[in-house]
């Protein structure tokens, strides 16, 4: 149990904000938790966080991966995605009849858009050295424009049965099919950590490039790799966002979402100047964003007024997160924990509980 | 001081430890690394907050719960690492962050920085970048701004590492300067001789416990050394290198013919046997260290063939050194060697890693594993495996970086400097290692500045001067005075071209 805890010190973050934003929604209404069943799904608060997130939660991995091995962050992401769910609108519509096969290529041609886009801005990071932002400001500049031309016209639409199952739900199973994509690839991540070892090349090159080379780490390679990901993430998010929406919409497809990625790597305890990092953190950070927008909401707030209150919660959040209030914080759990230690064990036993919260497991466990 | 105390969780890093600094002298503080110097002048300059203890200052009782107010106490440090700021102007870092207010009078401040500066007898003028000096400039204008906080004790935290002969003396010179000024110094340094050219008094730390205070000029160095290392010393007296078994007829380990690189090495050839431990030897700057990179593949190779027992290899990236067996220990720990915010265990066990490949990670219980094993091996100080190496001391990080190469059972193991900034403990441990090693049948190459420790460990020293080698000495020429008529002659009968 005490290891346990030590192992989710760096989760401590974004767990105790969801813990916050909870308290506030149960106060707000004590029916926060309840789940209804519409057209054998399950709607209510958790599952719409879920469904609502997948596509932040799938971007901010990859960010995470892009900040830790090149210190820098890709902008880009949601012009990636635009472009790369076009290349699959455009499939998907001038063939036919659409199939299972026909999305499945769609999806595939998409994922290889997805790298073409991904190696590009890694090739200016890794071997022209560009800044990653500044690198990754050529595509977020042009890529809308490049979507646009993809597809050809405004807004085509993607009106067969079988988007519409990706975007909502497939019938007969209680889970929005987005919630379940995403922890398909949560799985996915998972086990590429755990069959390679791409944890420690990144954190290496992250901390100390030079070190790194001379331990036969190749850094540009490894960062080439990230963006790599990135672009694979971008795609897959693409592909969830369209099939969401019914449309292409070149203009409007995941706007700004990459404020929103970026917030997440940071909320999940990561530092953006690169080195070590937590996928699981920026995962919960993913998820606390989309539970901060809809909190928002459900405490009706004027919709005008929506972003004035986020940019406060977020400010007091950083400053909570910040170096030196941690410092402070550590040494107060210092105390704490040499007066008492028994006492430190049920304090880490609330936040633990929420780590069971991604990847649409809460939903499971209604089945 | 009287009785410092200070712990840190799980470790006392000083206890019950007394220190006295008079008026007008210069005090050397000694110790090993972990001996607890560094723990104790933070204490003195506010960087740390005692646990117990008393701290009089003139008589006065004192607490200070931040650098700051040590500062306006009149206590300047100078540290290894020169902290100021190399593209401003020598005038802008004597005052910067210390004239009030946004407006600044540029005139006064030079005209005040030309009479500090003549006043301490510093070759530099006001208005040239900090940059363009040298080293030890750098270092004494660090001093100058100290001293213009109207100082009554300066710490010197190892001001000379990085300095060579000429330019410690210019730095003596100002601590004499200075000390006849009525100001304390307390100096820290692992040069010994520095140590008697310089101090007045010796204070001896050992595991956070003082060992004692001496009059320098009644301390022998070898007392002192003894103090320091408390029963450590007779290894090192009893040091017996290992002669390679190896005779001509066999082929060498590693080989390479006219192998240069793009630091400016000129091609050289050079060679090393099974269980053969040599050595370049030469000044700074004589391309020592660029021609274990050239071997490492570390600069990028221009030319030159390279041949591993015999057979011909191609090595371009260190990666394929690696695979083929050779190790090197950089020169530059903080910025080669050591992952900082990495654990001990991941730093250990990186570089088989990278030889496993990327599609074969250690499970957590292997790599535990690896690291308690070598943990154990060289007796590295370290909470728990999982503690970021940054927290470690300089010469427990050099034996995690050593402990990853032996890790990988390098063939040839290139050690640069591995010595360097770590504590004489330490550095006897490093040095049997290497002859363990060799007896063990690795070849090394020790590269050191200190000669003495090559010449302890070496069977054959390999002469550089100017990127180029000039000579090789052998069993009986391995003297320091034959290693400088070579340098000084710039060449013997063998050329090794």
């Amino acid at each position: 149990m005490r290891k346990l805890i030590k192992n989710f010190s760096h989760l401590f973050l974004p767990l105790s904000v969801m813990t916050l934003l909870i308290i506030i929604n149960l106060i707000k209404g004590a029916d926060y938790f309840r789940i209804t069943m519409v057209n054998g799904a399950f709607y209510g608060n958790i599952p719409n966080i879920l469904f609502g997130a997948s596509e932040l939660v799938i971007l901010s991995i990859g960010m995470t991966l892009v900040t830790a091995a090149s210190r820098g962050q890709d902008i880009s992401i949601g012009e990636s995605a635009t472009i790369t769910s076009a290349v699959f609108v455009m499939y998907v519509l001038q063939a036919g009849e659409v199939t299972l096969l026909t999305i499945v290529v769609g999806f595939l041609l998409s994922c290889v858009a997805g790298l073409a886009l991904g190696a590009f801005n890694g090739t200016l990071v890794s071997i022209f050295k560009v800044q990653p932002m500044v690198a990754s400001l050529i595509l977020f500049t042009g890529g809308r424009s490049i979507a646009f031309m993809i597809d050809g016209k405004l807004s085509p639409i993607l009106a067969n049965d079988i988007s519409n199952k990706i975007g909502t739900v497939i019938p007969g199973f209680p889970i929005q099919t987005p919630i379940i994509l995403t922890a398909v690839f949560i799985a996915l991540v998972a086990v590429v950590f755990k069959t390679t070892t791409l944890r420690l090349y990144v954190e290496s090159v992250g901390i100390n490039p030079n070190a790194a080379r001379l331990n036969g780490i190749n850094p540009k390679k490894v960062i080439f790799v990230t963006f790599l990901i990135m672009g694979f993430c971008s795609a897959v998010a693409g592909f969830i966002a369209v099939n969401k929406a019914g449309r292409h919409d070149s203009v409007n497809l995941l706007k700004l979402i990459m404020m929103d990625a970026i917030l997440a790597v940071a909320i999940g305890g990561n530092s953006l100047g690169g080195g070590k990092f937590s996928i699981t953190g920026s995962i919960i950070g993913a998820y606390t964003i989309e539970m901060l927008n809809r909190t928002l909401l459900r405490l009706e707030i004027e919709p005008a007024m929506i972003k004035v209150f986020k940019a406060i919660f977020i400010i007091i959040l950083m400053v909570v997160a910040s170096p030196v209030v941690r410092v402070h914080i550590k040494k107060t759990m210092d105390k704490v924990r040499a007066w008492r230690t028994p006492a430190s064990q049920a304090k880490g036993g609330a936040p633990l509980y929420a780590t069971n919260e991604p990847a649409g497991r809460a939903g499971k466990k209604e089945e | 001081m009287t009785d410092i105390s200070k712990s840190f969780p799980g470790v006392k890093a000083l206890d019950g430890v007394d220190f006295k600094l008079r008026k007008g002298e210069i005090h050397a503080l000694m110790g090993e690394n972990g001996a607890g110097k560094s723990t104790l002048i933070k204490v003195i300059t506010g960087v740390y907050e005692k646990d117990a203890g008393i701290i009089t200052l003139q008589g006065e009782p004192i607490h200070f719960k931040a650098p700051e107010e040590a500062q306006n106490k009149g206590i300047g440090t100078v540290y290894q690492e020169i902290m100021l700021c190399p593209n401003l102007t020598v005038a802008e870092n004597m005052y910067i962050g210390r004239r009030c207010g946004a407006l600044v009078n540029w005139k006064q401040m030079n005209a005040d920085a030309v009479q500090l500066l003549g006043s301490l007898g510093i070759p530099a003028s006001p208005t040239q970048e900090l940059s363009s000096c040298s080293l030890a400039v750098q270092q004494m204008i660090a001093i100058a701004r100290a001293v213009d906080m109207d100082c009554k004790i300066l710490i010197l935290d190892e001001p000379t590492s990085s300095l060579d002969e000429d330019e410690v003396q210019k730095l003596f010179a100002l601590m004499r300067e200075l000390k006849e000024r009525g100001v304390g110094i307390i100096f820290i340094t692992h040069f010994l001789e520095q140590v008697y050219e310089i101090s007045d008094r010796i204070t001896v730390l050992r595991n956070g416990k003082l060992v004692g205070e001496y009059e320098t000029s009644s301390l022998s160095q070898f007392d002192l050394i003894a103090k320091m290392l408390g029963n450590e010393l007779e290894d090192i007296t009893k040091l017996k290198k290992h002669e390679p078994v190896a005779t001509d007829s066999t082929v060498p380990v590693f080989e390479c013919i006219g192998l240069s690189s793009a630091k400016g090495v000129k091609p050289f050839n050079f060679s090393i046997q099974k269980g053969e431990v040599n050595g370049f030897a030469g000044l700074l700057g004589s391309g020592r260290s660029e021609s274990a990179r050239a071997i490492f593949a570390a600069d990028k190779v221009t030319g030159g063939e390279v041949k591993m027992k015999g057979k011909q290899v191609r090595i371009k990236t260190p990666l394929h050194a690696i695979q083929h067996g050779i190790g090197y220990l950089p020169e530059d720990r903080k910025d080669d060697g050591i992952i900082a915010d990495l654990s001990v265990r991941d730093n250990i066990v990186l570089t088989l890693q990278v030889l496993k490949g990327f599609f074969k990670p250690f499970s957590m219980k292997q790599a535990q594993a690896f690291a308690e094993e070598y943990i154990e091996k060289l007796n590295i100080k370290t909470p728990t495996p999982n503690t970021p190496i940054r927290s470690l001391s300089g010469g427990n990080q050099q034996k995690v970086i050593l402990a990853r190469w032996l890790l990988t059972h390098p063939e040839y193991l290139i050690l640069d400097e591995p010595t360097r900034g770590i504590d004489v403990g330490t550095k006897v441990e490093i040095q049997k290692l290497v002859i363990k090693l060799a007896a063990e049948g690795m070849s090394l190459t020790f590269i050191s500045s200190e000669i003495d420790e090559m010449l302890r460990t070496c069977s054959r020293l390999i002469v550089m001067k100017d990127r180029e080698i000039i000579g090789e000495l052998k069993g009986s020429e391995l003297t320091e005075n034959e290693v400088m008529r070579v340098i000084a002659q710039g060449g013997k009968t063998v050329c090794a071209n």
